[in-house]
């Protein structure tokens, strides 16, 4: 295992030296102590290591991971996970706003609450929060998951393409475009495997499904004239 | 951008390092506002007496012998306590507006920053460090104080634009954002007679805070309404005599962390800015819903 203090050794060394790690690296294992509330930590990171940092940070941490674990022991900043293409993050805590925003893939794990904007424009990644989100969550989401173990803020799914959206408790309201719908074996069968990896005991059925009615941003022929 | 910290103590024995903590926090959002800092810290109280703090460029020439100058204006005794560009003037409280008046008239471009039985404000234009430096704020003492660190968007870099404003006694607000109505709001005002004195966005929520309380709306009331009437991002901090406020737009861009021990209720724009507090691991870490207003009070 590796140990990097933050307080020591600074925060561009810390990210130079996790990006420095290559796909057949043996430095398998980090921990990152003293974060201090930080910007950017463990951000850009491309290989497959498992990294723990000891306490919470500041803005886009773990931003743009590809195939890394990072695991926060704590709450995080502002747009934890931001267009993550791959890989795992796990926040113990709570995670501030636009959590996951624009992702394209991997797993993004809130233990704790997420504030407003949770996955707006994400793209492919999947998100579960244990506990509730803020407000204009998944806002144009485009495609992924959003599992909500507690409650959604008000106008979730604003705007929505084709994510799909999962809350256990409920929904103060609906954004434009974004209506409840019925929820099939397969979106069970796919709850289930996002739970367990999230480390979550909900269960699949105790969930509503939301997605987009497809009215806004199809073209739809008997519009035509008002284009 | 703007920076923001405020600590609110429980526990009493934390007293004489509230300036301490408080120059640390600040310090740490010199990031989020390097343009000018300013503080309003809620120190020791002496019966009968209020504390009015003014500011000069030449405080040589202008603090001199105002204390005997203004003593004799009001016909009350005056004493004057200088700190850099700052003096706290204390003097019989209720002769407060008077002395308001007097020092325009003795002295006409020196600013009045506060008034009030606790309140002191100092604000200065320059990196958070060096303004903090000027004042000695790490030696004072107190029961709470807010701060703000400016990264100016709305009006000049200028020590009249930096924050924290006095709202009415023992009051102040500090603000993160940009308000969009702030120059309709601001004629609307001089209209019910409420002084405007820069074109600064902020200033304008402050006197639209006063002239609400002025018509009898109790401060919680008064911010309840700026969510109605108050067009743009905010998040705001306020102090009031013996406790502090929070209150974010609805959109609750401008971001907000707060932290609650046995000992004190922090408030900082970032995380960062409360590391070193003591006991924070433990601390309850969140962040303010939007459109709700927070209080503490002692």
């Amino acid at each position: 295992m590796q140990i990097y203090d933050v307080a020591e050794n600074g925060l561009r060394g810390l990210n130079a030296t996790l990006q420095a790690q290559g796909k057949e690296t043996n430095q398998t294992n980090w921990v990152v102590q003293n974060p201090k509330g930080s910007h950017a930590i463990a951000v850009g990171l491309d290989a497959p290591i498992d990294v723990t940092v000891k306490g919470s940070t500041g803005y886009y941490c773990a931003g743009m991971n590809q195939q890394a674990i990072v695991r926060v022991e704590g709450s995080v900043g502002p747009g934890v996970a931001e267009n993550m293409l791959s890989g795992t993050v796990i926040v113990e805590g709570d995670a501030s706003q636009y959590a996951g925003a624009t992702g394209h893939g991997g797993l993004l794990v809130i233990k704790g609450n997420a504030s407003s904007r949770c996955g707006i424009s994400m793209k492919g990644i999947d998100i579960v929060v244990h506990g509730n989100i803020g407000h204009m969550s998944a806002f144009m989401a485009q495609a992924g998951n959003l599992v909500v173990c507690g409650d959604a803020g008000d106008a979730l799914g604003d705007s929505l393409y084709e994510a799909c959206l999962f809350v256990r408790g409920s929904v103060k309201s609906l954004g434009s475009d974004c209506i409840e719908k019925e929820m099939r074996p397969e979106h069970l069968e796919l709850l289930k495997d996002l739970l367990e990896r999230a480390g979550s005991d909900a269960k699949p059925e105790e969930f509503r499904r939301y997605g987009s009615a497809r009215q806004l941003y199809n073209f739809d022929i008997d519009n035509a004239a008002a284009y | 951008m703007c920076g923001i910290v405020g600590l609110f103590l429980k526990d009493r024995t934390l007293e004489p390092r509230l300036g301490g903590m408080l120059t640390d926090m600040l310090v740490t959002m010199t990031d989020r506002g390097p343009d000018s800092a300013g503080i309003a810290i809620y120190g020791k109280e002496s019966t009968g007496n209020a504390k009015l703090t003014v500011q000069s460029d030449t405080p040589d020439k202008d603090f001199a012998a105002l204390a005997a100058e203004l003593g004799a204006a009001i016909g009350a005794n005056v004493t004057l306590r200088a700190n850099d560009t700052h003096a706290v003037l204390e003097l019989d409280s209720a002769k407060v507006e008077q002395a308001r008046r007097a020092v325009r008239e003795l002295r006409p471009g020196m600013r009045v920053m506060s008034d009030g039985a606790a309140i002191e404000i100092y604000k200065e234009v320059g990196l958070p460090k060096d303004v903090a430096e000027r004042f000695s704020l790490s030696g004072m003492a107190g029961s709470h104080g807010i701060g703000h660190t400016r990264m100016a968007t709305e009006s000049a870099v200028t020590t009249e634009g930096a924050h924290p404003f006095n709202t009415g006694s023992d009051q102040c607000l500090v603000h993160n954002g940009s308000l969009s109505n702030h120059n309709a709001l601001r004629r609307k005002l001089k209209r019910e007679g409420v002084r405007v004195e820069s074109m600064n966005d902020t200033e304008v929520g402050a006197a639209y805070l006063t002239w609400r309380m002025q018509r009898g709306a109790t401060l919680g009331e008064a911010l309840e309404s700026s969510l109605e009437d108050l067009d743009g991002f905010f998040t705001f901090v306020v102090g009031t005599r013996d406790g502090f406020g929070v209150v974010r737009d609805p959109i609750a861009c401008k971001p907000a962390v707060m932290a609650e021990t046995d000992k004190y209720v922090a408030f900082g724009s970032e995380y960062r800015a409360l590391v070193n507090l003591p006991g924070i691991d433990e601390a309850r870490v969140w962040e303010p819903e939007p459109a709700t207003v927070y209080f503490w009070s002692h």
